[in-house]
């Protein structure tokens, strides 16, 4: 059973340029617990379809299709009903940990507002939870540095309080947006692995969004790729990368630079990003893609396979 | 080894800043962004510089650049000390050494068409060359980064994040500098395309002899196009040394941190990253002794009392008193 079903998504957004097609017809699935990555570059969707999820789209925007969570479309719900999801079953960590934290409220009154508002609890016991949470996400001395503001703690320190923030209510399903692109690699890995630890204990659903194919490596069970707001691929990790299907997958993989592998020269994609102005008719990947035929200029191929699935007429392996 | 084209002896930049004054009268705090770096550059090579946000690396080369002025060091252009408050030596500078900035599309006026933002540093400083010839190389430079001719009297806004840093390279390589000095030119852009960039640098590099210092955070990017690495942290040198070696072999407790944090993009490597305890010094308040002791794993008294003096062997340099 999924805890998180997406389906046919779509994303449009009405611009002063034209209608901005961000995210189209995708369709996906989490399971409890399950670790999964959205990777893609920028401007492919990946925020969009995060904060689609959450209720918290632009009011530019345009949704159809669904996004059922333990049964419900989220899409129809109503704004209080939504409230009571978010924080509670669903929560989001953003790349910038300011933007969720309120820079004049100390960061106990923060953490401890949510559980008295979700939870009902009472001053005392919100405070203990408070200061257990921070405690989870290894802040030293948590007992006194509750009554601390945001400014007093470093980038990575904040950002572990707003994982304690996600994490307080012990929802079913964390979206992490970018949560280490702003951090050193020395905090970086500090907290994925934070987050590792954390997601096992609680076996939480993890949706990670990333651009940093070594932090899904390192991190996913499954990864998701997206290109030009549509689904290309998705595949238990170790798959995709041993064995990409999707021409778009296997020229990421060729253009990221490994440290311990300096052989050679970075295989770059030829060309640049897609136009979002129009309506998708036909692969987003084709006008890059090397193996591109007629037929991909002028038909959209559907995500299909079983472990694999691809949106791809002429996939690597057919080919090889 | 060929004689280095670039030397930079003990350079210093501090910045005064308001920040951590008690009253506004006191008087202004200095911070030490770069604290007595030395390296050389050799003809034809590239010099990577990593370190984390704050460390001073973007400041070391705008000070080489003469966009903000070293407080203390010197630095040497083919054999001959810059003297960085004389507007001859400065423009002298400008003509051997041209800076790509992070931000492509930033750093280009948005109000001049790529022709013109080409054409401009042609001008100036190409006074050699007839105009026809100038029109012919701003022609040639915009061609070779891949920009098509159709589209060269268009705006940079019209432009994507790798073709801006395009057009900033044809314009860097306008005046026919020596050394290219680029501040995070590919952090901006997504993999796809810095692989792009990244080559393209590489292939203008062989084809014009040119020298770079090439700072990123990103360490696969600068381990891909250096062919020695230099780390700093807190404005210091920690170690330098050839790529492949540092790599392989780090010394430094800091490099051995920074290293073991890399995220690699193959799901069967195991990362174990080393865990640094501690918080970051204050760069208003640097520590006695070494800059790294706050977060050193292998910290023990004499860490406290002497700054360790970067020493040389076998082709690596290392301010440690417990390298490995
Ligand atoms: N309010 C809006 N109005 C118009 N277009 C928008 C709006 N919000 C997002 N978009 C567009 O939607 C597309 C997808 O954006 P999204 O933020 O999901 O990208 P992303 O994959 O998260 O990229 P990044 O890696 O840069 O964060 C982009 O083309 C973006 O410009
Ligand atoms: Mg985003």
């Amino acid at each position: 059973m999924s805890l998180l079903s997406v389906q046919d998504l779509a994303i449009r957004f009405s611009t002063g340029d034209g209608t901005v097609h961000a995210v189209n017809n995708v369709s996906f699935d989490i399971a409890p617990g399950e670790k999964v990555a959205l990777v893609g570059e920028s401007g492919s969707g990946k925020s969009q379809i995060a904060l689609s999820i959450m209720g918290l789209l632009a009011k530019n925007a345009q949704v159809s299709g669904r996004i059922l969570h333990e049964g419900r479309d989220l899409l129809t719900l109503s704004q209080d009903a939504l409230n009571k999801v978010r924080a509670k079953k669903i929560a989001m960590i953003f790349q910038d940990p300011m933007s969720a934290l309120n820079p004049y409220m100390r960061v106990g009154r923060q953490l401890t507002e949510i559980v008295e508002l979700h939870e009902g609890l009472g001053r005392a016991d919100a405070r203990k939870r408070a200061i257990e949470a921070m405690e989870a996400v290894q802040i030293p001395d948590a007992k006194n540095r509750i009554d601390a503001y945001p400014h007093e703690f470093s980038g990575g320190m904040r950002q572990r309080i707003v994982i304690a923030m996600a994490l307080i209510c012990k929802p079913g399903l964390i979206l992490a947006d970018e949560p280490t692109t702003a951090l050193d690699v020395t905090v970086q890995a500090q907290i994925m692995r934070l987050l590792d630890e954390i997601q096992s204990e609680l076996n939480t659903a993890v949706l990670l969004i990333t651009h940093d194919l070594g932090v899904v490596a390192g991190f996913c069970d499954r990864s998701m790729v997206l290109y030009g707001g549509r689904m290309m691929e998705t595949a238990p990790t170790k798959d995709l990368f041993a064995a990409p299907s999707h021409p778009y997958t296997r020229g990421l993989l060729r253009a990221v630079p490994n440290i311990n592998d300096a052989a050679g020269e970075l295989r770059a994609i030829p060309g640049s990003p897609p136009n979002q102005l129009r309506p998708l008719t036909h692969c987003p990947f084709a006008a890059r893609c090397v193996d591109a035929v007629e037929q991909c200029r002028s038909t959209l191929p559907e995500l299909t396979g079983e472990a694999t699935k691809r949106a791809c007429l002429r996939p690597v392996e057919a080919l090889s | 080894m060929s004689e280095p084209i670039l030397t930079v002896e003990d350079l210093k930049v501090t910045f005064d800043t308001r920040q951590g004054r008690k009253w506004p009268w006191s008087p202004m705090k200095k911070v030490h962004a770069v604290n007595g770096v030395s390296l050389s550059l050799e003809r034809g090579r590239t010099l990577g510089v990593v370190g984390e946000s704050g460390c001073g690396k973007s400041t070391l080369i705008r000070a080489i650049a003469g966009l903000v002025t070293p407080t203390g060091g010197t630095v040497t252009l083919e054999g001959r000390a810059v003297d960085y408050g004389s507007r001859a030596d400065v423009l002298a500078l400008r003509h051997k050494v041209q800076m790509i900035f992070q931000d492509p599309v930033a750093s280009l006026n948005p109000r001049m068409t790529v022709r013109e933002i080409v054409s401009e540093p042609t001008r100036r400083f190409r006074g050699d060359l007839d105009p026809e010839a100038q029109d012919k190389l701003v022609h040639d430079l915009l061609d070779r980064v891949g920009i098509a001719q159709r589209n060269f009297n268009r705006y940079p806004h019209e432009f994507s994040g790798g073709q801006c840093q395009r057009i900033g390279i044809a314009r860097a390589l306008a005046v026919n500098p020596k050394i290219l000095l680029c501040d995070e030119p590919v952090s901006a852009l997504d993999v796809s395309i810095q692989a792009q960039v990244v080559n393209l640098l590489r292939e203008l590099q062989a084809e014009m002899g040119l020298s770079l210092i090439f700072v990123a955070h990103d360490l696969g990017v600068v381990r891909h196009i250096s062919d020695d690495i230099l780390v700093m942290y807190m404005g210091g040198m920690m170690e330098k040394g050839e790529s492949d070696a540092l790599v392989r072999t780090p010394r430094h407790p800091y490099t051995q941190a920074l290293l073991s944090s890399v995220p690699v993009p193959d799901p069967n490597v195991i990362v174990e990253p080393q865990v640094l305890e501690g918080d970051l010094p204050s760069p208003l308040n640097l520590p006695e002794g070494c800059l790294f002791q706050s977060r050193c794993p292998k910290r023990q008294d004499a860490c406290k009392a002497t700054k360790p003096a970067l020493l040389a062997a076998g082709g690596r340099e290392v301010a440690c008193h417990f390298a490995e």
